[in-house]
């Protein structure tokens, strides 16, 4: 698309693209990272601005059990051949359900500060909780 | 009929492609894209899709972007269902006629609608599809409230809760009709299956998913769909009040096939009492005063009465 057109030059029964090009197969083969999205998929777009927390990810601790890539309202825990990565830090609204969800102990995702240094924090991360008695 | 995609465990299940994308406009913590992106995920074949007017739908296709990765169209309020019905009666005539370019893909026609426009606004048109028996699903994203609007009460919200039209004070609690059953109103129907699902029991849902696709005709699905905003509870703790929802039996997870044949497909391990479920949400804070109590103890025995029920039926298969 050239030129983006206002909310009073639109035909009605417009249809946007998500994809550039051509597509032949069922994009549910395509992983996400080999797609060619357009301009007017959200993918492109960025949420990071509602974000007051956010979450630091610490793989020393991950189990790669997938429980925050499942339960991920904002489709940004990145997973990689059954293999947890990363977060996807355009996508995530810092709601935080991922640390909630997280099994582990401690827990290998944590909610900080926006602007918390993501380094310092892993450095600083809390050790394993007794049970309590 | 097309091969189910196979799904033994979550990392399997993660190795799936999503094609529901992110920076949708829905609330942090909202769990109607969890919902929407586990039965997208729960299959491979392509997908039509459409949306009632909804959260679902004003949140996800904010011009200039789409968050869909599949066919999506909306229309109306109240014709996600219909629109969704005569994609797959086109479908099947140009199948007919020979006039399909591919004819060997299999696509699956799926609706998406919230409470307000399955329960009140689109019912009779859902009800029209069921009772056509057109090849495709309706998925109820059931948060019980007009929550795109501003929490105005629909047909689906519960006793006790105070929604904007219902508001809790001083001469009233809120809410004063009890829910309606729509699985068992859809079941009536005789599709060839109905059912209830929630997002924290994924596998569950899957199962339910690729059942109700690979099945020919209408399917009806009930999502229950934990609301941060009209519920009032912390965006983080949108799947602890999906586990306890599912816990206490609010939200009983059972399958109906045929329309009798009752399956309960979830029997939690240790009840939770629903005062605890109810002790979570904002919406229902005034129910702990004083004058109020006695709506508790009401809740609990309906419920229990009602997870009786659900046994009772799953027994004598009728």
């Amino acid at each position: 698309m050239s030129k983006q057109q206002g909310w009073d030059e639109f035909e009605i029964g417009a249809m946007l693209r998500s994809f550039d090009g051509k597509i032949d197969e069922c994009p549910a083969f395509t992983p996400q990272r080999d797609r060619n999205y357009s301009q007017n998929s959200s993918h492109v777009a960025s949420v990071a601005d509602w974000r007051l927390i956010k979450p630091v990810y610490n793989k020393d601790y991950c189990i790669d059990c997938q429980f925050c890539w499942v339960y991920c309202p904002d489709v940004s825990i990145i997973s990689r051949d059954k293999k947890m990565i990363g977060i996807d830090m355009d996508h995530c609204k810092g709601c935080g359900v991922c640390v909630e969800v997280c099994p582990t102990n401690p827990k290998s995702l944590l909610m900080f500060p926006e602007q918390a240094d993501e380094e310092t924090e892993i450095a600083s991360w809390p050790t394993k909780d007794e049970k309590e008695e | 009929m097309s091969e189910i995609k196979k799904i033994k465990n979550l990392k399997e299940f993660s190795t799936s492609a999503d094609r529901f994308e992110g920076a949708h406009l829905l609330c942090p913590g909202c769990a109607h894209s969890i919902i929407v992106r586990e039965v997208l995920n729960a299959t491979n074949d392509d997908l039509v899709l459409a949306a009632s007017t909804g959260c679902l739908e004003v949140c996800t296709a904010v011009y200039p972007y789409t968050s869909w990765d599949a066919s999506w169209i909306h229309i109306g309020f109240e014709n996600g269902s219909t629109a969704v019905s005569g994609a797959e009666a086109m479908y099947k005539a140009l199948k007919t006629k020979g006039r399909l370019k591919q004819p060997d893909r299999n696509p699956k026609f799926v609706a998406f609608g919230g409470d307000g426009s399955s329960y009140d606004i689109g019912f009779q048109w859902i009800s029209g599809c069921m009772e056509r028996n057109h090849n495709m699903m309706y998925i109820v994203l059931d948060n019980e409230v007009y929550a795109n609007t501003g929490g105005q009460r629909s047909s689906s919200t519960p006793i006790g809760a105070s929604a904007t039209t219902t508001p809790a004070g001083s001469v009233s609690y809120g809410e004063k009709r009890n829910k309606k059953d729509m699985v068992a109103i859809m079941a009536s129907h005789n599709i060839p299956y109905s059912a209830q699902v929630a997002p924290n029991k994924w596998k569950d849902m899957v199962k339910k998913i690729q059942h109700g696709m690979n099945v020919e005709g209408a399917v009806f699905i009930n999502a229950v769909s934990p609301c941060t905003t009209e519920w009032k509870f912390d965006p983080k703790d949108t799947m602890h009040l999906a586990d306890l929802s599912t816990d206490s039996l609010v939200f009983p997870l059972y399958e109906i096939i045929d329309g009798h044949e009752l399956n309960i497909t979830y029997r939690p391990k240790n009840i939770v009492p629903v005062e605890e479920y109810l002790a979570a949400q904002g919406r229902f804070k005034h129910l702990f005063k004083d004058e109020y109590k006695y709506l508790i103890k009401e809740w609990q025995t309906r419920v229990d009465a009602n997870w009786a029920y659900l046994q009772r039926r799953e027994e004598a298969r009728v």
